[in-house]
């Protein structure tokens, strides 16, 4: 039997209609729905890292004056933030929030493909953070073996959590990945068969390019991890040895004998380095259209921007041992590692240079989306910039783990995403609720963000210039460690304690604004986009009412010559399009026209 | 117009913390001027994308923000200036790789007069081992490891005999002489750092890994573990000292070879008790301690803590602070011991002397102290039994008094001061966790149940 897309059988769909609150609003198969529990499941835990890495703050900046952390605690705490932050807040929000919410929207799908396993994704997803969150009450807590779970050491004494804490941390990361899976798939599936009648795949938006292209580099990435989770998992429970040679443990001959810790280290990046990409892509693909609907303007070449995506992603698989310069592995994977690296840098760049012209001559409404839409650009040409520094394996050498790396992968990998996870919840909270966030307090908060947080890791570059190890509970005397480093540490413990503070709000205008912000009818931002053209706002179950929309054009004509208007919504056929008096534009797709 | 302005600021205000900040690359103290001036070069090439880009973008913020009437430009793409930025971001990028991986290149070539010295971490200590006259360092495995041969050599192979062992967290190096430093861990990655010499490497149980450097400017400088390494990874410190050739030969020629090692006669108990006569004025006839006379407990205490205090003692690592009116008082003491030799024997009897529980005499709460053992047991064991490849004595079973003078006295830097006394560092580090003098007791009132 021929193949008919799934656009031109829509009338043969059963949509899963909820019956009841629990079906609407708990078991829901509805993207929309998913995305919200996703997000605030996400935003929750985060709040839990957020108030890790105080108490982690608090003992760098004052180690002689606050007794409520112990070494043991603090590298519990480094965890636990680092973890978190990584996959279950930016990894789960960025696909599993934005990525539903928006995949089926800008397409022009009714929902995703799979409505079903789209819910078990979620439901998993949440059982992966009560495991999680749960070493934090059993006897030995959390694993503080460090974020990347380094082999022997994490499944040796000596490490926080050794017992429980490390088997709970590798079980929670399991049951991520089957649920990263579930909605992987998902996403990746709906994007190529359910989109609507006209939505080719040059005609998609930068967001779905982002999400889609970090999905596929997820469904590729994750099961390195997987492994090396249950690998790791043998190795502490089972006795096995795949990453423990023999040592000496409590001054006794471990149990352990032949395996490789290195072998740990090039699964872990293997992952761990296209998992940057997993949260940088959708950061990219949602600042484009952010920049191009503020900005009233085009985004400045589509093309390039979609091929920069697809090669980032396909190179991101190349460079992953650029983590591992100082590792021990054969140094002559130095030299290819490092050029792979310094590759994917031109791609990047060009992204940040059509980010820019973007908006040269544009028409820039500095609505507060724009204003954290500036601020990335910003952040990330900075974090960006002190990659360059990383990736070359002789620069890389000195700067490895000390403060410098720090300071960079939170610029990049930290700051810049979340700048745009808080510039898209103020453009898609309008469409999520019908309401619009506080503006004046979004202002507040934007700039509370961005000069709090430049002054948290700017310095802290300098000071690992200077030489200052990462990962460390108390410096204690160096000879080489001037008091003012010290000084410096406090004033950034200040800085990162005003940053979460005024993080509530942001907290508060999402709860005030719910109930009280102003109306914002289908379409405040007169963006093209299809999610802004739904019958309803927020949109109902099936999205589209009783007729799937049929795309016209790509999703940036705004400001076309000749139009009356300074945005033409992909929905709108040529014939429709308003003209100004005496133009000669026939309404087609501007790109072409 | 705020927006632009706000970057402004953001780029003026890195402009000047560059320029101003006092945090700077370390004084180089090895020939690797090479990597420094990559990491300049990155910074002028970076530094004028970073000003150029947001100053382009301050710009245009200013001059195309929206204004009634403005219409933005209809312009998809420009394949010229795409290719352009293309070909100019890839010139920037070669200026950077080229000298990257030049320098690389004499990283990962050991020049063929570099000398070697094995460098061991463990947790949470350094060790050192020089080849020996033949040059070539002798086969280990951990099933050797034991108090007596914590480096693990293997006692059958020739190669090893003449090694010397290095037993302490203090390197010295000759000037002008390129060494290459092959790294082994005991139990877990570490990581070998020393700021001034810009080259660092992890420590790989199972391998062998290594960078080199030669150190061109005299003086010491610390050696830091950077790959977290458990609980004491941040109190895992070491030095090295940088001298003369002739210097570093008096230094290397007091530290045994294995064959040395193994040939020293076992320590005679017998004449041990004869030097013990004139510690028992203090610490009692069976070193049962004497709260009086502040003179400890020593029986029951292990064998080779008791050697290194004494030495530490002797050799002024311990009781030369002039705040420490006890440690001073014993110092004169252990320098009538005439040698090592007298020392071991010494050592040996006291590790003869009959066990007891001394009485409690401190009080405190000791379910807070549990909380705070936590830190203490990943050294010192659960039971506070001392654990001897930790470097770590027994705790439990001594006078409570004691400990809690030593933890003051290592909180106040009147212990632990010495820059060669690097275990005594790593405590005063590490007792920066209890705050106060309750913290100290409740913890002791805990020991005192183990």
């Amino acid at each position: 039997m021929a193949y008919v897309a799934i656009a031109d059988r829509d009338h043969e769909q059963h949509l899963h209609d909820p019956q009841s609150f629990v079906t609407k609003y708990i078991w829901s198969q509805d993207h929309k729905i998913i995305a919200i529990q996703y997000s605030l499941t996400a935003i929750s835990v985060g709040l839990v890292a957020l108030v890790l890495s105080l108490s982690m703050r608090l003992q760098l900046g004052f180690p002689d004056t606050f007794s409520f952390i112990t070494p043991g605690e603090y590298y519990q705490a480094i965890t636990m933030h680092g973890m978190i932050m990584v996959i279950y807040l930016l990894t789960a929000l960025l696909l599993g929030g934005f990525g539903n919410y928006l995949i089926p929207l800008m397409c022009g799908a009714r929902d995703m493909v799979f409505p079903y396993m789209n819910m078990l994704s979620y439901w998993v997803y949440l059982l992966s953070v009560f495991v999680l969150l749960s070493s934090f009450f059993i006897s030995g807590g959390p694993t503080g073996a460090g974020w990347t779970l380094y082999p022997p050491q994490s499944v040796m004494p000596g490490t926080p959590g050794v017992g429980g804490g490390i088997v709970l941390m590798l079980i929670s990361l399991v049951l991520f990945i089957v649920a990263f899976t579930m909605g992987g798939l998902n996403y990746v599936t709906t994007v190529l068969q359910a989109r609507c009648r006209g939505m080719t795949m040059m005609r998609m938006p930068l967001a779905v390019w982002g999400i889609f292209t970090a999905t596929v580099l997820g469904l590729l990435a994750f099961p390195a991890l997987l492994v090396s989770g249950i690998m790791l998992l043998l190795d502490a429970l089972a006795g096995t040895s795949f990453f423990a040679p023999a040592m000496l443990s409590m001054g006794e001959e471990s149990r352990h004998a032949g395996g490789s810790p290195i072998l740990f280290q090039h699964l872990f990046w293997f992952f761990g380095h296209p998992e940057v990409y997993i949260v940088a892509l959708p950061a990219f693909g949602v600042i484009s259209d952010l920049v191009a609907v503020h900005a009233r303007k085009n985004i400045f070449g589509y093309r390039m921007m979609v091929w920069a995506i697809l090669s980032i992603g396909v190179i991101s698989f190349v460079v992953w041992a650029h983590h591992m310069y100082v590792s021990g592995m054969n140094p002559y994977f130095g030299f290819f590692f490092a050029t792979t690296t310094l590759i994917i840098a031109i791609p990047t760049a060009l992204k940040v240079y059509n980010w820019v012209l973007t908006l040269w001559r544009g028409n820039i409404h500095l609505t507060v989306p724009m204003l954290f839409v500036i601020g990335f650009i910003f952040t990330f040409i900075n974090g960006g910039i002190t990659g360059l520094f990383l990736g070359n394996v002789a620069v890389d050498m000195p700067l490895s783990d000390s403060y410098f790396i720090v300071g960079h992968f939170h610029m990049v990998m930290g700051v810049s995403p979340i700048l745009v996870i808080f510039g898209s919840i103020y453009h898609w909270y309008p469409k999520m609720t019908g309401r619009m966030l506080d503006d004046r307090l979004g202002r507040i908060h934007f700039w509370c963000t961005l000069f709090g947080t430049y002054a948290i890791y700017l310095p802290m570059h300098y000071l690992g210039i200077l030489g200052l190890p990462r990962r460390y509970y108390a410096l204690g005397d160096t000879s080489f460690i001037p008091d003012s480093a010290q000084a410096m540490n406090a004033g950034i413990s200040i800085a990162a304690l005003f940053v979460a503070l005024s993080q509530m709000i942001f907290l508060f205008n999402l709860a005030w604004s719910r109930k009280h912000g102003k109306p914002a009818g289908g379409n405040p931002w007169n963006a093209t986009t299809l999610e802004w053209q739904t019958p309803q706002t927020p949109p109902v179950h099936g999205n589209w009412g009783k007729d799937l929309p049929v795309v016209y054009r790509w999703a940036y004509d705004y400001s076309v010559p000749g139009a009356a208007q300074d945005f033409i919504p992909q929905t709108m056929a040529p014939e429709d399009v308003p003209r100004d008096v005496g133009s000669t534009y026939d309404g087609r797709e501007g790109a072409h026209a | 117009m705020v927006a632009a302005v706000g970057i402004l600021v953001l780029v003026i205000g890195t402009l000047l913390f560059h320029f101003l900040s006092p945090w700077w690359l370390t004084p180089l103290a090895a020939d690797w001027q090479s990597l420094d001036d990559t990491l300049i070069i990155t910074f002028w090439i970076t530094g004028v994308v970073f000003v150029v880009l947001n100053g382009f973008l301050i710009w245009v913020v200013i001059k195309y923000r929206h204004r009634p009437g403005l219409k933005a430009h209809y312009e998809p793409e420009s394949h010229k200036l795409e290719w352009w930025l293309t070909v100019i971001t890839t010139v920037g990028v070669i200026g950077m790789l080229a000298p990257g991986l030049w320098a690389w290149h004499s990283i990962v070539t050991v020049p063929e007069d570099a000398r070697e010295v094995e460098v061991v971490g463990q947790q949470w200590n350094w060790s050192f081992r020089f080849p020996g006259e033949d040059g070539v360092l002798g086969q280990v495995g951990i099933e050797e490891m034991n108090p007596a041969n914590s480096l693990g050599l293997k006692a059958d192979d020739p190669a090893g005999q003449d090694d010397v062992l290095v037993v302490s967290g203090e390197l010295h190096l000759p000037l002008g002489i390129p060494y290459k430093f092959v790294l082994r861990s005991k139990d877990v990655l570490h990581n070998f750092t020393v700021p001034e010499f810009r080259v660092k490497m992890d420590l790989v149980p199972g391998m062998t890994p290594y960078v080199w450097a030669k150190p061109t400017v005299a003086g010491r400088y610390d050696i830091l573990c950077q790959e977290l390494c458990g609980i004491g990874h941040f109190a895992m410190r070491g030095s090295v000292v940088v001298e003369e050739e002739a210097a570093f030969d008096r230094w290397l020629d007091a530290y045994p070879t294995f064959a040395e090692v193994q040939e020293m006669a076992a320590p005679n108990v017998a004449m041990g008790q004869a030097q013990f006569a004139v510690c028992s004025a203090c610490h009692g006839a069976q070193g049962e301690g004497n709260v009086l006379l502040n003179a400890p407990k020593l029986a029951g205490q292990a064998e080779w803590y008791v050697q290194r205090q004494l030495k530490n003692f002797k050799h002024g690592l311990r009781g030369a602070e002039p705040s420490d009116a006890f440690g001073m008082q014993m110092a004169p003491m252990a320098a009538t011991l005439a040698d090592d030799a007298a020392i071991a024997n010494v050592a040996a009897y006291v590790a003869s002397l009959p066990d007891f529980l001394p009485p409690a005499t401190v009080q405190g709460d000791s379910k807070r102290g549990q909380d705070f053992y936590v830190t203490c047991q990943a050294c010192h064991g659960a039971a506070g039994q001392g654990i001897w490849s930790m470097s770590a004595p027994r705790l439990s079973r001594l006078n409570d008094w004691y400990l809690v003078r030593q933890l003051q006295n290592y909180k106040q830097g009147i212990r632990g001061a010495h820059p060669s006394d690097l275990h005594g560092k790593q405590m005063r580090l590490v007792s920066g966790v209890l705050r106060d003098d309750q913290s100290i007791n409740d913890t002791v009132a805990y020991i005192n149940q183990l």
